[in-house]
C-alpha cells in the first residue's frame, strides 16, 4: 500500500519540473546492462523453440531433413501439412483433440469446481475435524502425481476401469494444489463480515456463495482452473500408463506415438506432422491463457468492507 | 549337507517371491480362470474356432496389419479382429507388461520383437503353441527367426519378419573418394579413416552406442554372451566373440571415426540422404526404410555383405520380430488359429510383402520373383540377392536375455559412456555386465 503511494511521486515531480534530458537520468541509472542481457538471453531462450516449431511446421519430410532448421525450406508447406496431420489415419488427430478436450472440460473443469467448493468451506466454515483435513492436503500437496500413477493403475485396472476415460478424468478431479490455493485465498478475499451481512439479510448459505463468494472468489478460481487445464492437456505420464487403445489417447500420448514410430523395422517417419500436429496442440492453450488472463485481477473487493 | 540344501531352498523360496512381487513371472496371477490354463489343444481345434468365429484383439504397429487384417476378416468372415496400435516396440512391451502384471486388458495376440521374446515366455505369460502344431512349422522358416520364438521344444510364436545383417552403403562416396567396398573389418576401418581425412564432415557409419546393433556384432563375432536355462542365467561379455567385436571397434571409437548422429533422429535421416554418414551395417528390412524416408539419396544406396572378421562369410539377426499368443486370452485357440494364418498363410504373407517387408519364410525368399527384384532405389542392383546369402549365413546359438528389454535400457548409462568418452569398449561391456549380473539376481534369476 504504502509503495504504491510513494512510488510514482519522483517521476511526476521530475517529468513536471525539470527539462527531459535530465529526466532521463534517473532512469538511465536505474537501467542494469547485466539484468537486460540476461532477460534478452532469457526471452530468446524462451521464443526459439516456439520460433523453430512454427518454421518447421511449414516443411515437408524432405525439406525438414534437407534444410536449416531455423530457416523456411524451398516450399511453404504448413496448410499441406494440417490437411495431412487431420487427415492421417483416419482423421485421429482430430479424435485425439476431442478427447484432451473432453479431458481438459469434465478433468480440469471438476477439478476447479471441487477445490473451490472444498477450498471456500474449509475457509469459512468450523467443524470438527479441520485440522485433520489441512494435514491431508497439505501431504497430499507432497506427494508426486507420478508416484501415484501405477498404483491408480493397478485399482483402476481391478475396477475395470483401464483403458476407459474415466481412467483420466478421475484422477484430474483431485487438485489438493488447487484445493489450498482457493482455501488461502478465501480466508483473505471473502470477508468474513460480507458474509454475515448477507446472512443478516437473510441470504441461504448457497445463494450467498452463488451470489456473492464466487464473484469475490473469480481471480482465485481462474488461477486454479489455469493450472488444472495446462495438467490435463499437457497430461502425460498417466494416460500413457491407463490407455491401451489410441482411440481414448488424449494429444500428448498420440504425437508421442507418431514420434515413435519412425524407428527401427518397418519404420515410416512423419516428423512433419508430429511438427505440425505439436503445433496445432499448443494454440487453444495459449489461446486459453490469453483469454483467461483479463480476469486476473485481485482486490475486487478492496474497500467494500470497513476494517 | 543340510544347511546347503535348506539355505538354498531358502534363496529359491526368496527368488521365487520377489519374481511374482516384480511380475516378471505372473503365473499366479495371470492364468488363473482363463481357458490358456489348461494344458491341450490340438491342430483341429484350430479350423473348429475359425469357423465358431469369434472376437479378438491384437496389438502391432506394423504398417501391414492393417491390411492383413482386412483380408483375414474377409476369408473368415465369423472372426473379429480388433487391431489396435498400443505403440511402438518399447512402449508397447510397457503396457503389455503392465497389462499381464494387472492380471486382465492384455490383447489375445500381439506384435513382439525377436529380442523381447523370451522375457514374456520365460515369465509364462505366452501360450505354448506346440500342442496346436505349430512345431511342423519350422520348416517353413529361416532358422534365426525359428530359433527366436522357440525354447526347446516350446513353440512361443511365429516368425513375421526378419533381418540378416548386410552392409548397405553409399556408391557414389564410394566412388568419389576412390574406396573399394571392405570386406574384412580391416578394411572396414581403413576406409573410414581414408573417408574421414578426405572429408572430415563424413563418416563411414554413425554409432552411439545402440544395444541392439551390439548384440548382433557380437552375435556375428561369434561371441554367445547370454545363455538362459530356466532361472539359470550366465551372462559373458567378455568371452572371445564380443572382445573379438570391441576390439574392432574400439579402432573407429578411438580414431572418432563414427559419427555421433543418433539413429533414427532427423539429422540422421539427413545424414542419409546427403552422403555425410556413408554405411549401414543393419538388417535386411533397411531397403523399405530407405525408399520411404530417405527420398534424396535415390540411386546412391547399394548393398554388400557384412564385413568379416577372417572371409569366412558369417552375419547375425538384427530387428524383426513375430507375433505372440498371450496367455491373458479368452479364446486361444483363435488367437493361434489367427496367428497361423497371420504368418504361414500364402494370402497375409503377399500382403506383408508389398508393404516392402523382409519375411522369415524360406519359400518366399527363394521364390524367383522376389531374388529377380531390381529396385531402381539401388540403382537396379539385386539387392534380395544379397540379402537372402546372408540369411543363410546367420549362425545358430544365439540367445538373449529373459530380461533383455531392461539390459538394452541401461546400455547407455553403461557401454554408451565408452562411445561418450571415447574410452575402451571392453570396460563399458563389463560394467553392462555387472549391471545386468546384479539385477538378474535382484529378479530371482540365478546369475553367473
Amino acid at each position: 500500500m504504502s509503495t504504491e503511494t510513494i512510488a510514482p511521486a519522483p517521476a511526476s515531480r521530475s517529468g513536471a519540473k525539470r527539462p527531459n534530458y535530465v529526466r532521463r537520468t534517473p532512469n538511465r541509472q536505474r537501467k542494469s546492462i547485466v539484468l537486460t542481457i540476461v532477460m534478452a538471453v532469457f526471452v530468446i531462450y524462451s521464443i526459439v523453440p516456439l520460433a523453430w516449431l512454427i518454421i518447421n511446421a511449414t516443411k515437408d519430410q524432405g525439406d525438414l531433413f534437407s534444410t536449416f532448421g531455423l530457416w523456411f525450406g524451398s516450399e511453404f508447406n504448413l496448410w499441406q501439412n494440417i490437411i495431412d496431420t487431420v487427415t492421417y489415419r483416419d482423421g485421429i488427430f482430430v479424435q485425439w483433440f476431442g478427447n484432451t478436450l473432453l479431458y481438459v472440460i469434465v478433468g480440469a473443469g471438476g477439478a476447479t469446481l471441487l477445490a473451490t467448493v472444498a477450498g471456500y468451506g474449509m475457509a469459512k466454515y468450523n467443524f470438527p475435524g479441520r485440522r485433520a483435513v489441512f494435514a491431508v492436503v497439505l501431504g497430499a500437496i507432497a506427494i508426486p502425481g507420478t508416484a501415484l500413477a501405477v498404483p491408480t493403475f493397478l485399482m483402476f485396472s481391478q475396477l475395470g476401469l483401464t483403458n476407459t476415460p474415466w481412467a483420466v478424468i478421475l484422477p484430474s478431479l483431485i487438485s489438493p494444489f488447487g484445493l489450498y490455493l482457493i482455501w488461502t485465498y478465501a480466508v483473505d478475499a471473502v470477508p468474513t463480515e460480507l458474509l454475515e451481512a448477507a446472512r443478516m439479510d437473510g441470504s441461504g448459505e448457497f445463494r450467498t456463495f452463488f451470489t456473492i463468494s464466487l464473484r469475490l472468489l473469480a481471480p482465485g478460481i481462474v488461477t486454479v482452473l489455469l493450472f488444472a487445464v495446462v495438467a490435463t492437456w499437457n497430461n502425460y505420464f498417466l494416460p500413457l500408463i491407463m490407455l491401451s487403445e489410441p482411440t481414448w489417447y488424449p494429444l500428448t500420448v498420440g504425437l508421442s506415438q507418431w514420434s515413435a514410430q519412425a524407428s527401427g523395422v518397418a519404420a515410416q517417419p512423419i516428423y512433419n506432422l508430429v511438427i505440425t500436429g505439436s503445433l496445432l496442440t499448443i494454440i487453444p492453450i495459449v489461446v486459453a491463457f490469453l483469454f483467461l488472463q483479463r480476469f486476473w485481477q485481485s482486490g475486487l473487493s478492496a474497500g467494500s468492507v470497513k476494517q | 549337507m543340510s544347511t546347503i540344501t535348506r539355505s538354498r531352498r531358502r534363496t529359491i523360496a526368496v527368488a521365487t517371491a520377489s519374481v511374482v512381487a516384480l511380475g516378471l513371472t505372473l503365473a499366479g496371477c495371470s492364468s488363473s480362470g482363463t481357458p490358456a490354463d489348461e494344458p491341450g489343444g490340438s491342430a483341429d481345434e484350430l479350423e473348429a474356432a475359425l469357423e465358431e468365429g469369434g472376437e479378438i484383439t491384437y496389438w502391432s504397429w506394423t504398417p501391414s496389419a492393417e491390411a492383413q487384417v482386412a483380408a483375414f476378416e474377409d476369408a473368415y468372415p465369423n472372426v473379429d479382429v480388433k487391431l489396435v496400435n498400443a505403440g511402438t516396440n518399447t512402449e508397447e512391451y510397457t503396457k503389455l507388461q503392465n497389462a499381464i502384471t494387472a492380471g486382465s486388458g492384455a490383447p489375445d495376440v500381439a506384435q513382439v520383437e525377436y529380442y523381447a521374446i523370451p522375457q514374456f515366455a520365460l515369465s509364462d505369460s505366452l501360450v505354448d503353441l506346440a500342442p496346436y502344431g505349430f512345431g511342423d512349422l519350422e520348416e517353413q522358416y529361416t532358422p534365426g527367426p525359428w530359433g527366436a520364438v522357440t525354447v526347446g521344444d516350446a513353440v512361443y510364436g511365429l516368425p513375421q519378419d526378419s533381418g540378416p545383417m548386410a552392409m548397405f552403403y553409399n556408391a557414389t562416396v564410394f566412388e568419389k573418394y576412390g574406396i573399394e567396398v571392405p570386406t574384412t573389418y580391416d578394411e572396414y576401418v581403413a576406409a573410414a579413416e581414408k573417408l574421414h581425412t578426405a572429408d572430415p564432415n563424413a563418416y563411414i557409419t554413425s554409432d552411439t552406442g545402440d544395444a541392439g546393433f551390439t548384440t548382433s556384432m557380437i552375435w556375428q563375432a561369434g561371441g554367445r554372451p547370454f545363455t538362459a536355462d530356466g532361472a539359470n542365467v550366465t551372462i559373458d561379455l567378455q568371452d572371445e566373440g564380443s572382445k573379438k567385436w570391441a576390439e574392432s571397434w574400439n579402432r573407429l571409437v578411438d580414431g572418432g571415426l563414427l559419427a555421433t548422429t543418433p539413429g533414427w533422429s532427423d539429422e540422421w535421416y539427413r545424414a542419409l540422404g546427403d552422403g555425410s554418414i556413408a554405411t549401414l551395417l543393419t538388417g535386411a528390412w533397411m531397403p523399405g526404410v530407405l525408399e520411404s524416408s530417405v527420398p534424396d539419396a535415390a540411386g546412391d544406396w547399394r548393398v554388400a555383405p557384412m564385413p568379416t572378421y577372417d572371409g569366412t562369410p558369417v552375419t547375425a539377426e538384427n530387428g524383426g520380430g513375430g507375433q505372440v499368443v498371450l496367455k491373458q486370452s479368452k479364446n486361444p485357440a483363435l488367437a493361434a488359429a489367427f496367428l497361423k494364418w497371420l504368418n504361414a498363410d500364402p494370402a497375409s504373407i503377399e500382403v506383408f510383402l508389398a508393404s516392402g517387408g523382409f519375411p522369415a519364410t524360406t519359400a518366399d525368399l527363394e521364390s524367383d520373383e522376389f531374388l529377380a527384384k531390381a529396385p531402381e532405389y539401388f540403382g537396379g542392383q539385386k539387392i534380395n540377392e544379397v540379402l537372402v546369402d546372408a540369411a543363410k549365413n546367420v549362425p545358430s546359438g544365439w540367445q538373449y536375455l529373459p530380461y533383455q528389454v531392461y539390459a538394452n535400457s541401461i546400455f547407455g548409462d553403461t557401454v554408451g559412456q565408452s562411445y561418450l568418452n571415447s574410452g575402451d569398449l571392453n570396460e563399458g561391456l563389463q560394467a553392462w555386465q555387472d549391471q545386468l549380473v546384479d539385477y538378474g539376481n535382484q529378479q530371482g534369476f540365478t546369475v553367473e
